[in-house]
């Protein structure tokens, strides 16, 4: 195999997990949200099998099944299951409209492309593409944050961000698994945290709007 | 030598841990200065030996800033100010092991105290920027931790909350100054600072900001407000040491920046600290005539000496930049003398202070009087003080202020217009504030310890300790000392003066003992021994003669009084009378004073009250305005604290946003 397919492959399955970053910021519904974030996930966990393959790094070949497993499958469905069991609202809460928050997405790649790739001058092409990317993801999981009301969409938001780091990690080589394992059992621990979050929240308000939230902080009594 | 002396300041930390763990034993906080006074002892002797030999000891220990360490450095400069420190710190210390039995919370004073020693003794000794920075802080933060040992009173809170925030302001300009230069150097060491080279703004900056940063700390005009809050609002002992060796630690700063780091500054910084001295001198001793209060009139005395001090620190810049180097050595020699002398009178007159409040509980003068006859010893020592300080021979403040003023004299041979006119009426300022100064000390002197008791409790007053006695005539025989012999002292002094200056004294100072001739014989010359020699032999003669020759019939009758039978203490000369003339002269229009008077009417029968109100401009003008500000922007600043979760991740999505715009520009734009 040639040194530029693999670096178009890996290129092409960088730009797939960005581009489900974008799909997340459009959907409407909260279903939907979630499915998106599988198929992210899925994506990375592409990626991820990829890299272990051309860079003969067989652990990172546990990374992609860990991203599978858990994120593709697991995350989405807990939260499906969350979202049905709670019988929350189902459609998407937005602060700022679709069309602007694409927008900024698109001024946040020119952005990481544009601050990655001169600073990352002297690495192998591959590993600044795919950075340049992957900053992108991390921003617009950060947009994604902001940018939406309910507690679900910002879980997603976050879990988006990580997969944005996931997608960093594996992309340099000689990244050790032990930085994947922490990220994803971290993940995984902010997944039940934010489980049980929920629950209290819904008990409390019968809603996951934060805005909620707000009224009962501790410095505002 | 510096490792010993770092070892003697490691001994403090843990007498502040035993003042701690025992401080429900009774005897712990006596205990604690006592062995305080072992170590002022042990360090101030280091710091004579570091005089006497010259040249520096440095010493690198590996703790603080990885890519710094700790740096600590005597050299004779500050062993001379480790000498000033140990030797006021003893006085109070020796002071305050039976002081401390009269406060109502000694156990609060005894663990902050020796930490404040070992703050001051380390700032002395840093040879970096963050030692010396940290060993700074530790100074402000235990001191202001002594001014709230009373926090029950209202007012000592609001005079550490005052100092608290000046204290912080200070080490915000000293950290700019230090990162001016720091950034010139190559490094936050000294050894860097001092190779630095800085162009004429850089320059400029930091002794702009080493004048607003050390300034704030030693009590210069218009930043001196806080000083007469804090100093009298901590224990006496405490007050001594804050107003007689905390300020010194503050010139010290102030005269490193000036004179050892970096290039010289301009010969006009040298001038604008010079004016802004005289002011300090005069504005100060005016607040001080002023006050009821008799600490607070010690620490606004201060602030006239601190003006002093910078008067000549100013003169010996403006001849350092106009290369006139052995002038300036003469005029440095000048204040650190001044800094020795002032330090020995201020603790003496408020360990005196603390005597009277301990026997009397007492600090308003309007309530005290007849002193003299119940408490003989404090009452000739705070004489021998005040007398000191209002600078009559042959006492130590005659010297130093006759040398600052000998070096101001030369100030016409600058060759600019600015000095040749400027320097006059700096003298005038200096005189001027010296005689004031007089003025307060006789008001002082005469309130307190002369005239019929105006309290019970000034009439039930009883002498102090035996130890607090000792401290009080030892410290007042050193000004005495510090006076008749001016050129053993001076020639020690000229030597640190010209290392730092770097300059010869060639033509000036001694003409041989005991004469001290700073410019010339013909310009102007003093010997304190010739001139208590003379004294003594005078007085010795004129007794003999009187005794010899005089009568022997002694007749002793009641003193005259005045026609009033059985006169109130009430009648007597009370402080605010003895101050009106000169307030009138001065206060009306720098203090705004008014006086009104509420007479009653021929047949009413109430008694007629006189009001006295004087504002302080520089509260009204100054402070006020920026509390409000500072207040207003904390208010503002406080939505962002009860932002939604939302925002708050915005915030920090914008941040991030700026950082990576910066960095993204900076590889664009080299």
């Amino acid at each position: 195999m040639t040194i530029a397919l693999q670096y178009d492959t890996a290129h092409l399955i960088g730009a797939m997990v960005l581009l489900f970053g974008f799909q997340l910021l459009y959907q409407r519904r909260i279903k939907a949200v979630l499915s998106t974030f599988a198929l992210q996930a899925g994506a990375l966990s592409l990626a991820a099998a990829w890299q272990a393959y051309i860079q003969n790094a067989p652990h990172l070949y546990v990374t992609a099944a860990i991203a599978l497993v858990f994120k593709a499958f697991f995350v989405p469905f807990a939260l499906n299951w969350l979202v049905k069991r709670l019988g929350i609202h189902r459609s998407v809460e937005t602060a700022l409209g679709v069309g602007p928050t694409m927008l900024i997405g698109v001024v946040l790649v020119a952005l990481s492309i544009m601050l990655v790739l001169p600073v990352t001058q002297g690495a192998s092409a591959l590993t600044r593409e795919n950075l340049a990317l992957a900053m992108s993801v991390v921003l617009l999981g950060l947009l994604m944050m902001i940018t939406r009301h309910n507690a679900v969409t910002q879980v997603v938001g976050f879990m988006a961000l990580e997969n944005g780091l996931i997608l960093a990690a594996v992309g340099v080589k000689g990244m050790p698994l032990v930085v994947e394992m922490s990220v994803a059992f971290s993940v995984l621990v902010a997944m039940i945290l934010f489980g049980i979050f929920f629950f209290r929240i819904r008990e409390r308000f019968d809603s996951l709007e934060l805005h909620y939230l707000e009224t009962v902080r501790g410095d505002r009594l | 030598m510096t490792a010993q002396a770092l070892l003697a300041v490691a001994v403090l930390p843990f007498l502040t841990m035993l003042a701690m763990v025992l401080h429900r034993r009774e005897n712990t906080p006596s205990l604690v200065h006592a062995a305080c006074f072992a170590v002022s002892c042990i360090l101030g002797l280091i710091g004579a030996l570091a005089v006497l030999k010259g040249g520096a000891d440095h010493v690198q220990l590996p703790v603080g800033l990885p890519w710094l360490k700790a740096h600590f450095r005597i050299d004779g400069f500050s062993g001379f100010f480790l000498v000033i420190i140990n030797l006021g710190a003893a006085a109070a210390s020796l002071f305050g092991m039976t002081y401390v039995r009269h406060l109502k919370h000694p156990a609060r004073v005894a663990v902050a105290y020796p930490m404040f020693l070992a703050g001051m003794n380390m700032a002395l000794m840093s040879d970096d920027a963050f030692s010396f920075l940290v060993s700074w802080e530790f100074m402000s933060a235990s001191s202001w931790l002594m001014v709230l040992a009373d926090h029950e009173e209202e007012e000592n809170r609001k005079a550490a909350f005052t100092y608290l925030i000046m204290a912080l302001f200070g080490t915000f300009c000293l950290l700019g100054a230090f990162g001016i230069l720091a950034q010139a150097g190559g490094g936050y060491d000294f050894t860097s600072m001092r190779a630095a080279k800085l162009d004429g703004l850089q320059s400029s900056l930091v002794v702009l900001l080493g004048l607003l940063g050390a300034g704030s700390k030693a009590g210069l005009v218009p930043l001196h407000a806080w000083l007469p809050l804090a100093h009298p609002a901590a224990p006496s002992h405490v007050s001594a040491l804050m107003s007689g060796v905390m300020t010194k630690v503050a010139l010290y700063a102030l005269a490193r920046l000036l004179f050892d780091f970096g290039p010289t500054p301009a010969w006009w910084w040298g001038a604008i600290i010079m004016v802004l001295g005289g002011i300090t001198a005069v504005v100060g001793i005016l607040y001080a005539l002023m006050q009821t209060d008799l600490k607070r009139l010690l620490a606004y005395s201060t602030v006239e000496n601190v003006g002093v001090v910078l008067i000549g620190l100013g003169v010996a810049l403006a001849f350092k930049g106009e290369g006139k180097t052995s002038y300036a050595a003469l005029a440095l020699a000048a204040s650190l003398y001044h800094m020795l002398n002032h330090s020995v009178m201020k603790s003496l007159l408020f360990l005196g202070a603390g005597a009277v409040l301990a026997s009397t509980g007492e600090r308003n003068i309007e309530k005290l009087g007849g002193l003299i006859h119940r408490m003989p010893v404090t009452a000739a020592a705070f004489l021998v003080g005040a007398a000191a300080i209002s600078a009559l021979p042959p006492l130590n403040g005659f010297v130093s202020e006759w040398l600052i003023l000998q070096s101001l004299f030369l100030g016409p041979k600058i060759p600019n217009w600015a000095m040749k006119f400027g320097s006059p009426v700096v003298a005038a300022l200096l005189a001027l504030s010296a005689a004031l100064a007089a003025a307060t000390f006789v008001r002082a002197f005469g309130m307190v310890f002369l005239g019929r008791a105006r309290s019970v409790a000034a009439e039930t007053a009883h002498e102090v300790s035996l130890s607090m006695r000792a401290v009080l005539v030892f410290l007042a025989g050193l000004c005495a000392l510090l006076g008749i012999v001016p050129v053993t002292v001076t020639s020690q002094l000229s030597g640190v003066a010209q290392n730092l200056i770097k300059a010869q004294l060639s033509e000036t100072i001694v003409q041989g003992w005991p004469w001290l001739a700073p410019i010339s014989e013909t310009r102007g010359s003093y010997s304190g021994t010739v001139l208590v020699a003379s004294v003594v032999i005078l007085i010795l003669g004129t007794v003999a003669v009187i005794k010899g020759f005089g009568t022997r019939n002694i007749r002793r009758g009641p003193a005259w009084d005045c026609g009033h039978k059985e006169a109130s203490p009430n009648f007597q000369y009370s402080a605010s009378s003895f101050a009106q003339p000169l307030r009138r002269v001065y206060g009306a229009t720098l203090f705004s004073a008014k006086e009104e008077v509420d007479m009653p009417m021929p047949n009413e029968t109430r008694p007629a009250l006189l009001t006295l109100r004087l504002i302080d401009p520089v509260w009204q003008g100054i402070y006020q305005p920026l509390a409000n500000g500072v207040a207003n922007l904390a208010n503002r600043l406080n939505r962002l604290q009860t932002m939604t979760v939302r925002r708050h991740l915005l915030m920090m999505f914008l941040t991030l946003l700026l950082m990576l715009i910066v960095a993204a520009l900076r590889r664009v734009v080299p």
